[in-house]
Order: C-alpha cells, then sequence, then structure tokens
C-alpha cells in the first residue's frame, strides 16, 4: 500500500511554522524547512510549500481557533531573510500526479478560504507582513489575509508568475481575488499576472495589489500597529481559555477502512464504494447541560467530535482512496438528540466555543460539498438526519430513503428532522443554505419544510417535502439501490465529476464558487494540457533551463 | 558618420553611442543625471570633492589607446556610456539560439530576465562605492588614495553603463529600475542593496584590498558570462567594462601583496621567525599573517556566495535563451547548449559532502563558481612565493568552498576551512580561530591613520613597486583641498 497522507498534525511535531502567542496578536512565521517535504524528489527551497507544509498550516489555523479564543490578529511573516514565500514547490509540482496536484490545490484553497473568513465571523483576523520576494501561491496565501503589509525596501515585491513562468494559473484563488476581493482594475490584473517578478513599491499600494506600502525601518511598527487595530475590532473575548484539540481516536485498517470514535468508513475497492456511517450521540451522551460543561467536554462534546472526525474521513478518503468513486452516507441514531446537541449549541452561540463549533460545521459541509465523487446518502431505518446531519442530504447528488417497516429490522422507522440549522447557519459556497440551492425555483418550498422543524418526517412526508430523492420500500429497496451503485460506479469519473461539479452549485456565484468553479476548471484543464504538463511543457521543464515547446494554436 | 570607436563630448554626457542623434534616450539620462550627481556628492566626503585626483578618463574604447590621465576633480569626472566595438556579423554563443546572429534590440520573451540581469549587476556597482565611502579618510598614501577613487569612479561609470541599457533598451520600466539602483544603499534597513555581500562593511583598507581582490573578482565573472551574452549591447557593454575591472583586481593584488611584504619585512628586521607570534608581530604595528588570513577566509567565502545556488533554474534560464554564457564561452570546445551534457556539482548527502553529476544547464553557477576559484588562486600562488622568498614560514590558503557559507548547499551546514564537518556550538565556540574577530578588527582599525605626504606610506604597507602612469614615487597623486 502506498504511503498514507495523514492530515493529523500537532504543534510538537510541526517542521515548517513557529508561532509565538503575544496575547491578542499571534505571530504566525513560516519558515519551511527545505528537507522536509512530504515526498522525495524535491527540496522546499525558498520557502515554498508542498501538501505537508499545507497540513500544518490548516492544524495552525484550526487550532489558532479553538484552542486561542484569545488571539485577534494572527500576523503571518516569514521566518527566512529576503523571501517571504515562493508558493507551491514546482518540482513537485512536475513530478506529482493529476491527481495529487488537483487534491494538492483543493485542500490549499480550503485552507486559505478558513483563514480568509476567519476574521469576518470569527473576530480572529490574518495579517500578511510582507518582505522578500511573495511570489504565486505565496501571494496567494497573502490574498487571503484580512490586509496586506509590503515593505518599500527597493526589491520586495508581490507577483503571480505562473503564466509567464510555468504556463499554469495561480490557482489558490490568485486570480479571483486580484479581481474579485481586491478589485484590481481588469487591465492591471492583466499586467501584473503576465510579469514575472511582479510589482512593488508605490505601484503595488495604487493597484491594489497590498494595502501598505511602508518604508523598510518602519515596518514592524507598522505591522504592530495594524495588529493592534484589528485586535481591537474584534469581539473575542480577552480572558476565555482555549481548549485543546486531543489526537483523534482514529484506526486505519489494512483494507482501508477508518474507525473513529462516532464515524466509520468501509472501503469498498473492488466495487469502488467507500461507505460513511456517522453515528448520533449514545443514548446516555445529552447535550452539556450548560456552557461550562460544554467547555468542560472540550474536544470530545458530540458536534465537535463527529465533525473532526467526518473531516479527517472526507480528507483520507479523497488523497488516499483514488478509486473510490462513490460515497454512501448514512447516519444511524436517535435523532432528536442530535437536534438536542445542535439546538444546545444554537441556543449557545454567544458563547465563542459553541459559535466555533457551528462554524467548524459549516466548514465541514462545505469540504463535503466540495468533494469530487459521487455523494450518495441512504435513509434506511435507525437513521438520525436531523439538523446537520440532515443536511449531508442536502449536499448529496442522490437520497435513497426507505419507506415504512423492513422485515426483520427492529429499529425505528426511517425518519428525517429539519432543524433551525438547515436554514441558516450552514451556508454553501454560494452563499445559499442547501435548501435554498435544492428549492431555487421553488422558494416556496423552503417555507413550506421550515414549518415542519422539528418533526420526525417519514417517507411520505419527505417525499412531498422535496427532501429526499427516491422512496423505496422494504421489496424494492435492496436491489434499486444496489443497481444505482454499481451504475453510478461505472460511469467515466472525469465527466461525474464535471457533471456533479455543475450540478452541485446552481444560483448565484460568489468568489468562492469562482474559485472552485472557474479558477479550478480551468486550471485543471490547463493541467492536462501538453504544453504545461507535456514531456516539453513548461511545468516538466522548469528548472532544466530549457524552454517549454508550446502548441501555438488557441483552443 | 558615427564614431563608435573615440569618445564623443558633444553632450552633458561622454559616449560612443551616438546619443546626440538619440534624443529620447539623452533625455532620459539628462533626468537621471541630477540624481546621480546628488548620490555622488553625498556619498564621498566633502574635501575630496574638491580635491585634484590624477584618474584615467576613457577617451576610446581602442584596447590601445583609451585611457588618458590627468587631474580631476571627482565630480567634473565624464562619466559615459562606453561599449566595446561592434564585432561583425557576431552570433549568439549559446544556449538554444547558438549560432543565430546576435539580438540588436530586447527579445520581447527574454525582457524581464535580461532586465532583472542588468538590474541585479547594476545594483552591485555603486553598492561597492557605498562600501567603501570612508576609506579615503584613512589612506595609508596619495597613491592609495588615488587608486581608492579611480575604483569608485569606475564603479560608478559601470552603473551609468548599466543606466544606459536601462533607459535604452527597456522603456519605462527601465527609467524606473535605473531610479531604484540610486534608492537602494548599502547597508541600508530602508533600501538594502540586492545582495548579501554588498551590505557588509569595508571597514579598512585591508577589506578594501580583499574586496577589489575576492569580491570584484566575482564581478569580474559575472561580467565575463554576460559579455557571452546574446543581446550584443550587453555584451558590448561588459566587454568595455571588463576593461576597467581589471585594475580593480590589480588594486586588490598588490594591495594585499604590500600588506604582507611589509610584515614579513618587519618580522625579519625584528628577527621574528615565529608568524604566529601574534603579539610580537602586532608590536612591530604591522598585521600579523594569520589576521591577513582570516580576513581572506571572511571575503573569499562572502564572494562565493555571490554565486547563487550550486544547481540553479535561473542561471539554466539564463543559459538556455542565450542571455549570458559561461566563462569564455568561444573558447569552450563543446556544443554550447549544453542540453545533454553533465557537470560534477557538489552536495551534502546524508551529512557528506558527494559530487553528483547534474544536468549542465542547470549548474551553470556552479562552473562559474569553479572558473572564479581557480582564478582566485591565483593571486595567492604569487603572495605565498613573495612570502617564501622573504623566508617566512607561513601559507596562505583558499578556505574548503563548505566553509562559512550562507547560500547554496553548504549553508545548511558548519565546516571548518579544511572542510572538516563541525557542530554549530564548536563553529561558534572557534569562530574567532578563523574569522576575524573584534579584537582583530579593533586592531586593524587602529593601524588606519591617514598618511597623506606624497611618497610617504602608513607604516603597514609597502610602497608599490611602480607607480600609477610610470610617475615617480613622490608623485602627488591626490592634491588634497584642505579648505
Amino acid at each position: 500500500m502506498a504511503k498514507v497522507i495523514d492530515f493529523q498534525t500537532d504543534p510538537s511535531r510541526y517542521r515548517h511554522w513557529k508561532i509565538r502567542y503575544e496575547g491578542a496578536v499571534a505571530h504566525l512565521m513560516m519558515d519551511v524547512d527545505e528537507a522536509g517535504g512530504l515526498f522525495e524528489g524535491y527540496e522546499l527551497k525558498l520557502n515554498s510549500y508542498d501538501l505537508g507544509v499545507d497540513i500544518e498550516l490548516a492544524d495552525i489555523v484550526q487550532r489558532m481557533r479553538f484552542e486561542h479564543p484569545e488571539v485577534k490578529a494572527v500576523v503571518l511573516q516569514s521566518g527566512k531573510e529576503r523571501v517571504f514565500c515562493a508558493g507551491a514547490n514546482i518540482r513537485m509540482l512536475g513530478g506529482a500526479t493529476h491527481a495529487h496536484k488537483v487534491n494538492f490545490c483543493k485542500f490549499t484553497n480550503e485552507t486559505r478560504n478558513t483563514f480568509e473568513v476567519a476574521g469576518a465571523e470569527s473576530g480572529q483576523y490574518y495579517i500578511a507582513a510582507v518582505r522578500g520576494a511573495c511570489a504565486g501561491g505565496g501571494y496567494e496565501l497573502a490574498l487571503a489575509c484580512d490586509h496586506i503589509i509590503l515593505t518599500d525596501d527597493g526589491s520586495s515585491s508581490v507577483a503571480l508568475p505562473e503564466v509567464p513562468l510555468l504556463a499554469v494559473l495561480p490557482g489558490t484563488g490568485g486570480l479571483t481575488r486580484v479581481t474579485d476581493k481586491r478589485k484590481v482594475r481588469r487591465d492591471h490584473a492583466d499586467v501584473f499576472c503576465s510579469i514575472e517578478e511582479g510589482i512593488k513599491g508605490k505601484r503595488a499600494k495604487d493597484w491594489n495589489l497590498v494595502d501598505d506600502v511602508v518604508p523598510n525601518t518602519k515596518f514592524d511598527e507598522l505591522v504592530a500597529q495594524r495588529a493592534r487595530e484589528f485586535a481591537a475590532k474584534s469581539g473575542r473575548p480577552a480572558d476565555a481559555q482555549g481548549i485543546a484539540l486531543t489526537a483523534l481516536d482514529r484506526r486505519i485498517g489494512e483494507d482501508g477502512s477508518l474507525t473513529y470514535s462516532s464515524v466509520e468508513v468501509e472501503v469498498d475497492r473492488a466495487k469502488r464504494v467507500g461507505r460513511v456511517t456517522v453515528h448520533g450521540p449514545k443514548a446516555d451522551e445529552a447535550p452539556p447541560a450548560d456552557v461550562a460543561a460544554l467547555h468542560g467536554q472540550g474536544a470530545s462534546t458530540w458536534m465537535l467530535r463527529v465533525a473532526r472526525e467526518l473531516d479527517d474521513a472526507i480528507l483520507h478518503l479523497r488523497n488516499n482512496e483514488l478509486e473510490v468513486g462513490v460515497l454512501v452516507f448514512r447516519a444511524q441514531g436517535d435523532p432528536a438528540l442530535v437536534a438536542a446537541h445542535e439546538a444546545f449549541l444554537l441556543d449557545s452561540r454567544s458563547d465563542w466555543l459553541a459559535n466555533e463549533i457551528l462554524l467548524y460545521w459549516k466548514r465541514v459541509l462545505k469540504r463535503v460539498d466540495l468533494t469530487s465523487r459521487s455523494l450518495v446518502a441512504l435513509v434506511e431505518p435507525g437513521s438520525c438526519f436531523a439538523g446537520p446531519l440532515a443536511e449531508l442530504l442536502f449536499a448529496v447528488d442522490r437520497s435513497y430513503m426507505a419507506e415504512g417497516d423492513f422485515e426483520g429490522d427492529n429499529r425505528p422507522v426511517a425518519t428525517i428532522t429539519l432543524t433551525a440549522g438547515n436554514f441558516g447557519p450552514y451556508p454553501m459556497s454560494n452563499d445559499l443554505t442547501r435548501l435554498q440551492t435544492r428549492f431555487l425555483g421553488e422558494p416556496g418550498k423552503v417555507e413550506e419544510a421550515r414549518a415542519r422543524i422539528g418533526e420526525p418526517l417519514e417517507a411520505f412526508d419527505a417525499n412531498e417535502l422535496g427532501l429526499v430523492t427516491f422512496c423505496f420500500d422494504d421489496i424494492d429497496w435492496e436491489d434499486e439501490v444496489r443497481i444505482f451503485l454499481e451504475e453510478r460506479a461505472s460511469f467515466s469519473p472525469d465527466a461525474m465529476t464535471g457533471m456533479e461539479a455543475n450540478l452541485r452549485f446552481p444560483g448565484p456565484e460568489t468568489m468562492e464558487t469562482r474559485i472552485f468553479g472557474r479558477l479550478t476548471a480551468w486550471q485543471n484543464w490547463i493541467f492536462q494540457r501538453p504544453n504545461a504538463v507535456g514531456d516539453t511543457g513548461a511545468l516538466k521543464r522548469y528548472g532544466t533551463g530549457v524552454r517549454g515547446e508550446y502548441d501555438m494554436k488557441r483552443v | 558618420m558615427l564614431d563608435l570607436i573615440n569618445v564623443s563630448y558633444d553632450t552633458q554626457i561622454p559616449n560612443n553611442v551616438g546619443l546626440s542623434s538619440d534624443k529620447r534616450v539623452l533625455k532620459a539620462l539628462e533626468k537621471w543625471h541630477p540624481g546621480y550627481i546628488n548620490w555622488w556628492n553625498d556619498l564621498i566626503p566633502r574635501q575630496f570633492q574638491d580635491s585634484l585626483v590624477y584618474l584615467r578618463t576613457a577617451i576610446s574604447v581602442d584596447p590601445k589607446g583609451w585611457a588618458k590621465f590627468d587631474y580631476v576633480r571627482m565630480p567634473e569626472y565624464r562619466w559615459g556610456i562606453l561599449l566595446a566595438p561592434q564585432v561583425e556579423d557576431r552570433r549568439i554563443p549559446s544556449g538554444e539560439h547558438a549560432g543565430q546572429p546576435a539580438w540588436q534590440e530586447v527579445p520581447g520573451e527574454y525582457r524581464n530576465m535580461l532586465k532583472r540581469l542588468i538590474v541585479i549587476q547594476g545594483d552591485t556597482e555603486p553598492a561597492s562605492v557605498e562600501q567603501q565611502r570612508f576609506l579615503a579618510l584613512t589612506a595609508p598614501s596619495l597613491y592609495d588614495m588615488r587608486n581608492l577613487f579611480q575604483v569608485n569612479v569606475e564603479e560608478g561609470r559601470h552603473l551609468w553603463a548599466m543606466v544606459y541599457l536601462l533607459q535604452k533598451y527597456f522603456g519605462a520600466d527601465g527609467r524606473e529600475e535605473a531610479d531604484d539602483l540610486l534608492r537602494r544603499s548599502s547597508g541600508s534597513e530602508e533600501a538594502p542593496r540586492m545582495l548579501g555581500a554588498f551590505n557588509e562593511a569595508t571597514p579598512d583598507w585591508l577589506s578594501f584590498f580583499m574586496f577589489t581582490y575576492f569580491t570584484d573578482r566575482d564581478g569580474k565573472m559575472q561580467l565575463e558570462s554576460l559579455a557571452q551574452s546574446g543581446f550584443d549591447p550587453l555584451s558590448r557593454t561588459c566587454r568595455f567594462m571588463l576593461t576597467e575591472e581589471a585594475h580593480h583586481m590589480f588594486v586588490g593584488e598588490t594591495g594585499v601583496g604590500r600588506v604582507i611584504q611589509r610584515t614579513c619585512e618587519a618580522m625579519k628586521e625584528a628577527g621574528i621567525e615565529d608568524p604566529y607570534d601574534i603579539q610580537a608581530v602586532r608590536n612591530l604595528g604591522v598585521i600579523d599573517l594569520p589576521t591577513i588570513q582570516k580576513k581572506l577566509n571572511l571575503h573569499y567565502t562572502l564572494s562565493l556566495d555571490l554565486f547563487g545556488q550550486e544547481v540553479s533554474t535561473n542561471a539554466a534560464n539564463a543559459f538556455n535563451a542565450g542571455i549570458k554564457g559561461r566563462y569564455q564561452e568561444t573558447k569552450i570546445d563543446d556544443d554550447h547548449r549544453l542540453q545533454n551534457s553533465t557537470y560534477p556539482v557538489v552536495q551534502m548527502v546524508d551529512g557528506k559532502v558527494v559530487t553528483v553529476d547534474v544536468p549542465a544547464l542547470s549548474a551553470i553557477n556552479m562552473r562559474l563558481r569553479d572558473d572564479y576559484i581557480t582564478d582566485a588562486a591565483g593571486g595567492l600562488k604569487r603572495w605565498n612565493a613573495a612570502i617564501a622568498k622573504m623566508g617566512v614560514p607561513f601559507e596562505l590558503k583558499l578556505p574548503h568552498p563548505g566553509f562559512h557559507r550562507h547560500i547554496g548547499v553548504f549553508s545548511s551546514v558548519r565546516m571548518t576551512p579544511d572542510g572538516g564537518l563541525v557542530s554549530t556550538e564548536e563553529f561558534e565556540r572557534r569562530r574567532d580561530e578563523w574569522l576575524p574577530s573584534k579584537a582583530d578588527g579593533d586592531y586593524i582599525a587602529s593601524l588606519m591613520v591617514p598618511c597623506s605626504e606624497p611618497g610617504k606610506y602608513a607604516g603597514w604597507i609597502a610602497p608599490p613597486r611602480v607607480g600609477i602612469d610610470n610617475k615617480p614615487g613622490d608623485f602627488e597623486y591626490v592634491q588634497l583641498h584642505m579648505a
């Protein structure tokens, strides 16, 4: 079995980042260990990164939210002289399989999005303090921050050199954030994205590529000042104690199966199907009595525990089980308990931890939306598709619901329970709830569903309300489901990915949908083209000194 | 007809590029000129600005008679734009375009790469003037002071040469870069020079000689590789700069040689046999040989860093594009494309130094550095011959290329000058054995007292064997302005 890419890490294992906490401000230093690449065959020179570096960053961003509620501003800086970050490591990209490149870009995009919204939704602002070359993925890291400060030392610049240098795109949101977030004029953006050495000093500010350009001698002072200003905007509590994100209770089986405390994944490699079962709270696992109890439970509280386990499972499947084309979601347990746990958090939202757990659910569900596998949910007897788990039903491509009693099955009849959570707190990347997206043409249906909050809805009602795709009874269930899964797993994976990605995100475009849709799709097209990845393509030839050869026909 | 050999003085800026008929560039240069003069005036202490210095000025780019010596006030020095004569039907010497006619205009696809190389080269030229700005105050003789100023004005002229290329061929961007060359400043916290060695201090005259010997020799190698450029104006510019650069290395080699000579003479006169009896030697008011070795270690290793990473994509790209070549490219007997050949490069593998054959294209920096090391060894041989001739049992050595490095494969390890691997702790503990300590610096600084009587020399340095322009020993190379 190939090396398993593990998304779990902790501060004691970081090789590429250093963090210094000073009250409300955290100083995050990128100091990539050249010899610390995730795979053989490349050195992480000039603070360039690979998936391993980004896994650490994702862990830092996540822990910053939960373990450091006191941090209101994070200053992102380089630990190296004369270079901020040179972006994704090119030799790594040149040597990586297409699938790895795509998964790498997706994960890095998700991490950028996570710290990008940390300021607005959680009062934890990120400030990029740029000294030295800040190119490609390096500038994309800065772009995702709330504020960019560039030193005016006559040589430090920001750049997106991908097109002239590598014949690919700045694929971690670079092009999109330049136009949509920073609103750089499109002709200026055209100039900026075509010059290898980038733009420095006053022009970088004039074109709004950065927020501050400051003399080198005043750099530290301004960075400290901006950090204070952002911290002052934050509503995070000053005296709160964080909770520890303890190591996940996880076992990885030889057969690819994953076992967590409340999530189980069974991998059927022959059928190319992964079965993800989420277990609801145990019968004696009542919601925390109050906020103090929630803090006491910390990482073990069901809502947080399940979110972390589900998140890790999705990442694991995406990166380590490439041929598993269909993911089947099940949920087993007491739907009332699931709804109660969620309700407690929704009611306690003024508490930072309750809020963070809900925000994390929003991210995990987005991660599901963005998973390029056919997603299916089976609402079987004994299911607990309520609240956040019901969101899974609206995230998947199709859902099947069991109707009535099943012979020899003494579990309760299958139901779905809607909660307030299905009408706001977990929007998709198009900024609509999953139900709003589902009923784009019939907004009335959303209101109809809202009227049924709290009611265990059986198949007939769920079908009437449009909450599931198909309902089958005991007689048809097994065959229908089997045939569907076999058919689905046999389609061309490329066509499936394309079709699903198009159908999942109807409605308005946002910067996020443009990054994951337009930018990523174009990038993935370019990543397949000989001009970039052929034997004589620019990406393959990078570092040899020999230029890429282009087929000059426009397509 | 345009006279491309003799320098035209028909504009404010002497040139052999027909500036008077190129109004656009002339205008740009005239606009840049006041900033340059301000830079110069801010840099060199006032009393020297008004002094008359016996300098050579280029009047022609003909190798036989290009220099004319005369007294000049430095701010009135005729800085100008001088290109070596055009070689008829010159071809691109290397890379994928090898054999095609050399470019007379910038090829669009290589515009940025060319601009960056010119900016980096241009950035080093004024930097050394900045690093050496206070040395005149402690010059050991008028002869040395004159040499310092000659080096300074020529570095200034080299800046002009790069600025001309930027303004002539790179439009508005080029003009902006030209301005930034005056904005960055050596050792500045605000806007430092681009390369590390050019932000180091040149605190004393021994440093100056070491700098001109070792660091200017890096400059020579870089100019040699740019002289092989397929972009003809760059090649011609660098070819002419090389004729001036030779003098800088002469200053370095004879300077270090004269320090060594004086030390050995003083030791002999005093009957000191042991070159390591540092205190006894220092009591004579000369610089002991082990300290000279430490200075050498420092400047040599800082200069090696200037060659960049051993395996370099940028260098590979530049060579393959024909933007720069190898040292004496046209004399090398191979295909000049290097797409299928290899070159041995040192690497650290599992804590050991090993030599690995890598694609030759990616090893362009390494090869230039190897050529540099060979070139730099020449002067050492002559210094050691002089030491041996005077009967002192001491030999100067170039340290291992892995010693005291901040760039490249050796930057991650600590080595002794002999190439032995040591821990960081041990290196730090023994640093003063190998590199100049603060005490060494203080001692040398204590010797730095000016000596400005014509024909007289400070006690720690021997007089030169021959004068500049064959002038007699008591010639007044600088007529100091004593206002």
